[in-house]
């Protein structure tokens, strides 16, 4: 999904600015919307972590750039519990404005009328085996796809289209693509891919420079061996 | 965001609403706050790398099979389902981010601090890694590669920096305690 989650290279955000002693949690209500989400999850009513990732990247654009992590958790699982049913959005509301917030207050949520049904997870974690055996195998170039959907994916936009190596083997996993909408965990294997520098940023890339992305199997695709090989 | 912020009373009413609901409770919060403040946190990242400096076979051990290495400290916290650790040498320099959401080992270095999260770290540090380092005080060499690995799936990552020179009488305790986050994701070193 094209959202604005997915930051890799994007220009324009200025200095990483460190903070001196910075706390755990600034306030309280942060470490309220982690409980409420790890809780949620453990009962259900996030199936699992996938769907959970694509209901933050689903939050309204503005609002991710400026709520802050925590603000984009509860975004997240404000659109989680009332897709689920699991609590109103008019009580929700109601509930604010006796809080002594004011009915024009920005709100990250952003529900869909027609959610994804996602089983919960049977299993834990996230590991799983693949009968099939791997495509590919260390030291192999391969490409990435070059197009995107409107759904979940973990491929960064910046490292689409482009040539890389695999470096090593990381087993087989659930596909985060299907799993976040409910159509199965479709395990696959996984793989870490070396980039360039250059194969990703042109000639402005910093010298010594490389990029490593755990990449799926369905990502990839072989690269050309020679050049003009279209195969 | 303050304490009053639209995010801070959102987040009160979500919270008070599952309550009432008899889906959460006040405790389950308190919890969060004595396993994130007290119990998890990057010492226990700090103690995998001393130790790693400390045993030359543990060492061998984490850089082949960080998950399996690890296993014995028995460590909380969750989100660490494969651990790869990745070494800075002579040649190379590691650092690590999730452009896509902020994917951290809570279990060893705890939760992440804010610049991990915020749109400018995660931007810029696969894009322009140098100039991002230079701004954290770190300058690394041209001749020294670097290596920006981005939390793409379920793998996490854990820097080995390397051992300070002038440490060798100092036992595994004492060198944790030199041991800080940053050097472990890779804006800082020894």
């Amino acid at each position: 999904m094209d959202s604005m989650h997915d930051l890799g290279g994007r220009q324009g955000f200025g200095p990483v600015l460190p903070e001196a002693d910075e706390p755990v949690f600034h306030e309280r209500w942060e470490a309220g919307v982690f409980t409420i989400v790890n809780r949620m999850m453990r009962q259900g009513a996030i199936s699992n972590v996938d769907q959970f990732r694509h209901a933050i990247e689903r939050i309204d654009a503005i609002a991710y750039l400026t709520h802050g992590y925590y603000g984009r958790w509860l975004g997240g699982v404000e659109n989680l519990l009332t897709e689920g049913g699991v609590i109103g959005t008019a009580a929700l509301n109601e509930r604010v404005l006796s809080l002594g917030g004011e009915a024009d207050d920005p709100v990250a949520a952003r529900p869909r009328p027609h959610p994804d049904q996602v089983p919960p997870a049977a299993e834990t974690g996230a590991a799983r085996q693949v009968q099939a055996a791997p495509r590919f195998s260390v030291g192999q170039s391969v490409r990435t796809n070059s197009t995107t959907t409107s759904g979940h994916t973990r491929l960064p936009a910046y490292a689409r289209g482009r040539l890389g190596v695999i470096v090593a083997r990381h087993g087989g996993w659930v596909f985060p693509d299907t799993n976040a909408h409910g159509r199965g965990e479709q395990p696959e294997h996984l793989y870490c891919v070396r980039f360039e520098g250059a194969e990703l940023w042109g000639e402005e890339a910093e010298p010594g420079q490389s990029v490593h992305l755990d990449l799926f199997e369905s990502y990839l695709a072989p690269a050309p061996s020679e050049p003009g090989d279209l195969s | 965001m303050s304490e009053h912020s639209p995010q801070a009373i959102r987040a009160e009413a979500l919270e008070s609403l599952l309550i009432d609901q008899g889906l959460l409770s006040e405790s389950d919060v308190d919890e969060t706050l004595t396993l994130f403040n007290d119990r998890v946190g990057p010492l226990n990242g700090a103690r995998v790398v001393a130790k790693a400096w400390c045993d030359p076979e543990f060492r061998a051990a984490l850089l082949e099979d960080g998950t399996a290495a690890i296993e014995p400290f028995d460590f909380q916290g969750g989100e660490v389902q494969k651990l790869v650790v990745v070494a800075n040498s002579a040649d190379v320099h590691n650092v690590v981010v999730c452009t896509l959401c902020s994917c951290y080992p809570w279990a060893l270095l705890g939760l992440p601090p804010a610049w991990y999260k915020d749109p400018a770290y995660r931007s810029r540090i696969v894009r322009e890694p140098r100039r991002v380092l230079e701004e954290f005080g770190l300058t690394v060499p041209e001749s020294r590669e670097i290596r920006v690995w981005d939390s793409s799936a379920e793998v996490r990552y854990l820097v080995l920096p390397e051992r300070p020179a002038g440490t060798g009488d100092l036992d595994e305790e004492a060198l944790a305690a030199l041991v800080p986050r940053e050097a472990m994701i890779g804006v800082a070193v020894l």
